[in-house]
């Protein structure tokens, strides 16, 4: 064909069909590709939200509908022995095992941030208790915590005979406690060291080598250049940590189930308790919406008290 | 102030050797250049001065006083990042007040300082800014004022201008050119562009592949390149190298004679290569016929690139030229501005 009949045949393209057209319109497409998302979000997310508010506010139990009590369940909640010591043990449990966790976490990126051999394959490693079901690990220290079978009271005692008698983990309100959160503990670990060790890794080495040429100690280079800079990953991640560890259910219900005399009940456990079990979905529901203010008062906190930060605004990458 | 003398300085990363015996003198309030191209070590050289990098073997003495074994914060040296290395979190004063917070200096001390500092770079207006308000030409000034509040014996420059336009390059280099003939410092500096060693440089370090190929003033190298590579990479456009032998008291290439210089150094039938810079050539009607391939008039010049006898040169003339591409242009090369070397050393023989 010569370059002239090219030419021609350029000049003659078939004109575009109704839908080639609609599908070039940009209000169709946004809707379009919002659609499935969106449907998603309120078939599985708002309307059981929406669903759990509501419950809150009837006498709803398993089978029977119930009718609107307005906040008749909340006022009951208040002078619940069972929920307010729940609500305790809930604010403990997630400022102990974030703070262990946070410690933990830093300390572990730190070193994982060094240079080292196999340093990509102990990073996974670190993963493990992570990626781990939750359940799997939860049986997993159910057995170390068991009061006959603990390795444990069994390296304590029988081996190294530093102990009298086996440690009954979970029998004693206290213990049980300490022991969930070591076991929440060693499980959020890994979240936080991984995510402060991609913060870590942001900060550029050569403000390091500036720090140092400056007269910076390591502890200072530490407390000037990585904590500042770490700042506001670390809010994202704390705030994550505490959403995570405060809606905290599977490991407590696969361990002790609230027990021994509900002491170790989490506001998650015993808002299912109550529902499901006992029947009160009003109840439970309550229970669960309790939780809302406590998780957004969180969130606000992380977020305004170390997330935002003026130097960050404005302008390119340094 | 200080000297800073580097005495057969070796580094090994690993098996990998990056600097084989460099020997640098670098005399007090004196302005040196490291220049090569990338991968020469002269970035590992700066930094081993700083100490950021160990010293595999040699020494590295600063106002007298073996480094070696010195911690970087008590080498009493500042050094200027290519990327800035600004504090993002501090405003600009804290960035350049760091060093002496550190040191816990009075607030007196650290504000007469930081302001002396600031008025020296025009920084007055951004103290309070943050480094990511400021552009790339603000960000490399404060981080001059962070060296310069510092008051070391020796700045150290690793690629400072590289980040910058064209434009802000060639402003900042006169700063810092201006900046040193104030304060004196005794200044290391490292590029891979010879326009900024030439221009700036008391004296230029050529290193190439871990070595030094050249020390000496910047017209010095220009003048009197001890090698071929330090011919080819000093000057802009490159020198043209033309192959061939000394025949007759000339030299040959092809079918084509060129006269050589009046202190030619080497016996007849010596396999030379031939050096002429762009700017030494002239247009003479009694000179060798060349085709002309590119004209490039820049207004001031004309860049020609010309063929004769297979070879390709540029040549740089103030007359305009008036020939297209595919004419033939006359000109002969200005003679005692020849440059010859060894075929087979690469070494300068005149």
């Amino acid at each position: 064909m010569s370059a002239a009949a090219d030419l021609a045949w350029t000049a003659r393209r078939k004109p575009q069909t109704a839908l080639a057209r609609l599908f070039d319109s940009k209000p169709f497409l946004i809707f379009i590709c919002l659609a499935p998302a969106l449907g998603l979000l309120l078939v599985f997310l708002t309307y059981p939200l929406g669903l759990g508010i509501y419950l809150s506010f009837t006498d709803a139990q398993l089978g029977r509908p119930g009718h609107w009590v307005g906040l008749d369940n909340f006022e009951y909640l208040l002078t619940d022995r069972v929920f307010i010591n729940t609500v305790w043990n809930t604010i403990f449990y997630t400022a102990t095992a974030t703070v262990a966790k946070f410690a933990l976490g830093l300390w572990l990126a730190l070193l994982l941030n060094q240079n080292m051999p196999f340093k990509s394959l102990i990073r996974a490693i670190i993963l493990l208790p992570w990626i781990t079901p939750t359940v799997l690990s939860a049986i997993a220290f159910w057995w170390i915590y068991d009061p006959q079978f603990s390795i444990i009271s069994y390296v304590l005692h029988d081996r190294l005979h530093l102990i009298s008698s086996n440690i009954d983990f979970l029998g004693t309100p206290w213990h049980a406690r300490w022991s969930l959160i070591v076991a929440n503990t060693w499980r959020g670990i890994p979240f936080v060291a991984i995510s402060l060790l991609a913060g870590l890794q942001t900060i550029s080495p050569s403000l390091y080598e500036a720090a140092m040429l400056d007269g910076a100690s390591a502890w200072q280079r530490f407390r000037r250049v990585t904590v500042p800079l770490l700042m506001p990953i670390l809010a994202v991640v704390l705030t994550f940590s505490v959403l995570f560890t405060f809606a905290d259910f599977q490991l407590v219900y696969a361990i002790t189930r609230g027990g021994p005399i509900n002491s170790t009940h989490l506001m998650a456990t015993l808002a299912f308790q109550r529902a499901i079990p006992g029947a009160a979905l009003g109840e439970g529901a309550a229970i669960a919406v309790a939780m809302i203010p406590f998780l957004l008062v969180a969130t606000l906190i992380s977020y305004f008290a170390i997330g935002n930060r003026k130097w960050q605004q404005g302008g390119d990458d340094v | 102030m200080a000297d800073v003398s580097i005495r057969n300085v070796e580094k090994a990363f690993g098996t990998t050797k990056i600097l084989h015996g460099v020997s640098v003198d670098v005399k007090d309030g004196e302005f040196v250049i490291l220049v090569g191209p990338s991968g020469c070590g002269k970035s590992t050289l700066l930094r081993m001065i700083a100490g950021l990098e160990n010293v595999s073997s040699g020494e590295i003495a600063i106002g007298g006083r073996v480094v070696n074994n010195v911690p970087p914060k008590e080498r009493d040296i500042a050094m200027v990042f290519q990327n800035y290395a600004l504090y993002p979190h501090m405003t600009v004063r804290e960035n350049m007040a760091f060093s002496l917070t550190l040191a816990k200096a009075p607030k007196t001390v650290l504000d007469q300082k930081v302001g002396r500092a600031a008025d020296i770079l025009g920084l007055i207006p951004l103290l309070d800014r943050y480094p990511r308000q400021l552009s790339g030409g603000q960000r490399q000034r404060v981080a001059m004022g962070r060296a310069i509040v510092r008051d070391p014996q020796v700045f150290l420059f690793d690629e400072p201008l590289s980040n910058l336009d064209a434009k802000l390059r060639v402003q900042m280099r006169g700063e810092i050119k201006d900046l040193h003939q104030r304060l004196k410092t005794t200044t290391v500096y490292v590029t891979h562009d010879q326009i900024e060693a030439m221009t700036m440089a008391d004296k230029i370090v050529v290193m190439q592949g871990g070595h030094v190929e050249q020390i000496g003033a910047p017209l010095d190298l220009y003048d009197r390149p001890a090698n071929l590579f330090v011919a080819g990479f000093i000057g802009s456009p490159a020198m043209n190298f033309l192959k061939g032998h000394i025949a007759g008291g000339a030299f040959q290439t092809g079918d084509i004679t060129l006269p050589l210089p009046s202190t030619r150094g080497a016996p007849e039938g010596t396999r030379i290569v031939y050096g002429i810079r762009p700017e030494h050539w002239r247009l003479d009607d009694a000179g060798i016929g060349a085709t002309v391939r590119l004209v490039e008039p820049t207004g001031s010049e004309t860049q020609v690139v010309a063929e004769f006898a297979g070879h390709r040169v540029v040549c740089a003339f103030r007359e305009r030229v008036t020939q297209r591409p595919g004419e033939t242009l006359h000109m002969t090369p200005d003679r005692d501005s020849v440059h010859l070397f060894d075929d087979a050393t690469g070494r300068r023989l005149s």
